[in-house]
Order: C-alpha cells, then structure tokens, then sequence
C-alpha cells in the first residue's frame, strides 16, 4: 500500500482497546473501520463492513491473520484485504496504521 | 365471517420478492441476544477434536453397517444394517453439510471442505448451488420471496412433506436441477444468489454427480443386482427420513417475514444420538442467531441466552405435539402460526406477522 504526505493519522483507540488477536469496530466521519491486533502483536486496520453484505467485521473472529465475517462465515487476510473465498468474492480495502505511545493511529488520505 | 387469503408468491423473483426489499426485510438487521464480546469469542473459537471424533465415528459406524448390509444381502438380516447405514448416509449427511458449509466444524479449512462435499454427494444436494442458497437463507430468514430455504411455504404440502421421509419429491427435483446445471444451465431462482463466478463450479460437478450415478447403474445392471446401489444413492431414499423429522423443527409453523430468530426458529432438546446425528442443529435458535459458533459449543451457547429466549421444546414430541396440528390447520388457512412467547415482549423487533402482505377478503 503507498501512503502520501496527505495521510491524515486519526487517533482511534488506545492499544490496550484490543485484545490480542482480536478486533474492534471504530467509526470516523460517517465511515465505520475494524482494528486489529494480530498474535504477534502487530496492528491493522481495514473497512469495517465485510464487502459481501453490509455486516461489521468487528463482531466476527479472528483466527491467526483471517479475520472471519459473524453472517456467513466469510475470511479475509486482514493484512491484506484478501478475500479468501465464497462467499466473499470483493477484496477488503485495507488502511495504514501507526502506534504513537500507547495510542493506536489510523493513517487516512 | 369466512375469509380467503391472497397466496404468498415464495418465488424468489415475484410479487414478495419486491414487498420484501420495499419493506426493509432484505438483508436486514436481526435481533440478537446480548452477550459479552468476551464469552461469545470463547464460544466462537474453533477446533478440530469434537469434528474428528464425531466424524470418525460416522464413517466407522458407516463402514461396519455397510459391512454388515453386504455380508447379510439376500437375508433379511440385511434390513438393519442397512437401516443404520441409510440413517448415517441419507440423513446424518444433512447436518454434516451444513456444519462444513459454515465452516465451523473443524478448524481446519480443507477438513471442512472434503466433509462437506462427501455429505453433499449424499444428500444430493449440489455443493456450490446449496452454499449459495443457504447464505442466502441466513441472511434473510424465512423471509418470504427472499429465502430459498423455506421448508414448508404455506399452505403446506402435506403430500410433498410425506414423500420427503424417503426423499422423492426432493429428490426429483434435485434430479431435474442436476440436469439443467449438467447442461450449463441456472434457473431465474439461482441465478439470484449464485454470482457468475462461481457458476462454471456448479456445471460441472452435476456432469460429475450424474457420471456417478451414471457410473453405479451401469455397475447395477452389468452384476443384476441392486446391491452396489444400496451402498451408494439408494440411501439418500431409503435413509431420508431424518432429514424430514429433525428438519420440520427448524421452523415449521411458525411466523413468517419476521427479523427475530426467536420467533421463526425452535430449539429442541434432543438425546445424545439424535444430538450425534444432528449435530446440535437442534438448537437452531442459537445457530441462526450466531452462525460462527461451532455445533459443539451451541448447547453452551444456548446456556448462555435461553434466559432472553422462548421456552425450548422438550424433545421431538413436544415439538411435533405443534407442528403436526400446526400444519394441518395452516393447508385450510395458510394466515395461521404458532407465536412464540419471548421471555420480555417489550424487547421484541417490530414484525410483519407473516399476514401483513396477505390481503384478507370477505368470501362471497
Ligand atoms: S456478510 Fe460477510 S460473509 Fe456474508
């Protein structure tokens, strides 16, 4: 993913906010975001609606990278956005994210 | 006053498709039960035991019933390994499926997907068409013009329901739907909830399906004897009635076009062997309410929300003590339900009742 100049970093939960692989939903500006905190303790962030049907990713599970949608059971690679198959079809956009102290950052053009 | 009723359309390409998307009930938001994010996440988690165990049992008891079916054939001694080995195949397989279908009952994502497509096979129900439908009939439960899953539309088909306890009528048409896709070919149905990526899947396995039975015929005919039939798509008929009976509960005879789990689905509680061939699927209310929970950890689910949930059924009679009379009453006046009593009426999603889209006319 390139990131520009005009990366906005939006302050969205405190680092403690997630549990280890695990996810939460944030919403900015009449969008709504999933954050994650993978097992080794890295951060991500996608949109936070699964691109099948318009559900929150943040009441679904994470297993490993895969973040798996609470309908219809469907996985993406959170790292990448990757759908891995039926019933999800559409890549998930994916956005950077940054740790600034104890803060978790979400890079937004 | 009498009254006659304007027949719901179940297509899902006709007048109810339309009211359904106009009245907000397509792919809408669904009550659910509240329960902390942290409980639920332990409930969610998946493993491969429970799935293993309860498969290797199935196909052991597969096997040795089999056996026992070959070695006793032209004996009436066959008669009950057979039933047993028909029981495994023909209904054991539903549940099988559809655990595999959501992905949860192993951890791992092939052991799922080769379960799922052996149960598939077995019940003759095609693997990409049947995932398709029944992400269909998650999202938009029992809602009229929209679910392809709808049991039993109303006014039941009594005869039809009778002729599925040994799968004809469901499998005649799975039959007819096999040839069609063998020709590289959806109905107008389909062709609403299978995307066109996934289509090319469904025309070839029907040529497989077919090849096979084409396959076991062929063998039948070449031996003059039934016998390799018996093993392989006879039980589908003969192991079928499964299927019906645990299948009804899920949720005959109750309210239609409702966005409330509670009130379109039952939980019933069932001995360990049903339990075993059912997979748990008869705490259905929790399933549909929580698809990612595998079916081991329902029955802790159920625990968990049976306090903002009906009354469940105490076991197969109590159940069919109101389906039975349930659906008979419905063939005459296809308005009538069975309304479940949530525990606090207050929390209720606001519903149609199933009748809001019927119009109700004085008889001449
Ligand atoms: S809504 Fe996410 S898989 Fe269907």
């Amino acid at each position: 993913m390139t990131t520009t100049t005009a990366t906005q970093w939006i302050e969205a939960c405190a680092a403690d906010d997630i549990d280890e692989e695990d996810v939460i939903r944030f919403d900015h500006d009449g969008r709504t975001y999933a954050i994650y905190r993978s097992p080794d303790d890295e951060y991500y962030a996608t949109d936070g609606l699964c691109t099948h049907e318009q559900i929150h990713l943040a009441d679904g599970l994470v297993m490993d990278h895969i973040i798996e949608c609470p309908k219809h059971n469907g996985r993406f690679d959170y790292r990448t956005g990757q759908a891995k198959g039926a019933p999800v079809c559409v890549n998930l956009k994916t956005y950077p994210v940054r740790i600034d102290g104890d803060k978790v950052l979400l890079g937004l053009a | 006053m009498t009254v006659s009723t304007t027949p719901r359309d179940y297509s899902l390409i006709g007048r109810d498709t339309r009211l359904a998307e106009e009245n907000g009930l397509a792919a809408a938001q669904w009550y659910q039960c509240p329960i902390p994010r942290k409980e639920l996440k332990e409930l969610m988690k998946r493993s491969d035991g429970p799935a293993l165990r309860d498969t290797a049992i199935w196909f052991a008891t597969l096997f040795l019933s089999g056996l026992g079916g070959y070695y006793f054939w032209g004996t009436w001694w066959a008669v009950p390994f057979f039933a047993v080995y028909g029981i495994l195949y023909g209904s054991a397989s539903d549940s099988r499926w559809h655990e595999c279908s959501h992905g949860t009952a192993f951890k791992t994502r092939w052991m799922n997907d080769v379960v799922y497509h052996i149960a598939c096979f077995m019940i003759l129900r095609e693997p990409t068409v049947w995932r398709w439908s029944h992400t269909r009939h998650h999202t938009d439960t029992i809602i009229v013009g929209r679910d392809p899953e709808i049991a039993v539309p109303r006014p039941p088909d009594i005869l039809g329901i009778l002729l599925n306890l040994f799968a004809l009528k469901s499998s005649y048409v799975a039959m007819k739907k096999l040839l069609l896709h063998a020709t590289g070919r959806l109905n107008e149905e389909e062709k609403t909830y299978i995307p066109e990526m996934e289509r090319a899947k469904v025309y070839w396995i029907a040529r497989l399906y077919l090849a096979i039975f084409a396959a076991v015929a062929i063998w039948c005919f070449a031996i003059g004897s039934i016998l390799p039939a018996m093993f392989i798509g006879l039980p589908t008929l003969y192991g079928a009635p499964f299927v019906v009976i645990f299948g009804l509960t899920q949720h005959a005879g109750l309210d239609e076009d409702v966005l409330d789990h509670r009130l379109n689905s039952r939980t019933v509680y069932m001995n360990p062997i049903y339990r075993f061939l059912y997979l748990n699927m008869n705490y259905h209310v929790e399933h549909h309410m929580f698809p990612m929970v595998p079916y081991h950890a329902l029955p802790k689910l159920h625990a968990a929300i049976k306090a903002d949930c009906p009354k469940p059924y105490n076991g197969l009679w109590e159940a069919y003590a109101e389906i039975i009379p349930t659906l008979l009453r419905q063939v005459r006046e296809p308005g009538y339900f069975v309304e479940r009593q949530l525990p606090d009426p207050n929390k209720a999603v606001p519903h149609n009742h199933g009748t809001q889209f019927v119009s109700v006319v004085p008889a001449e």
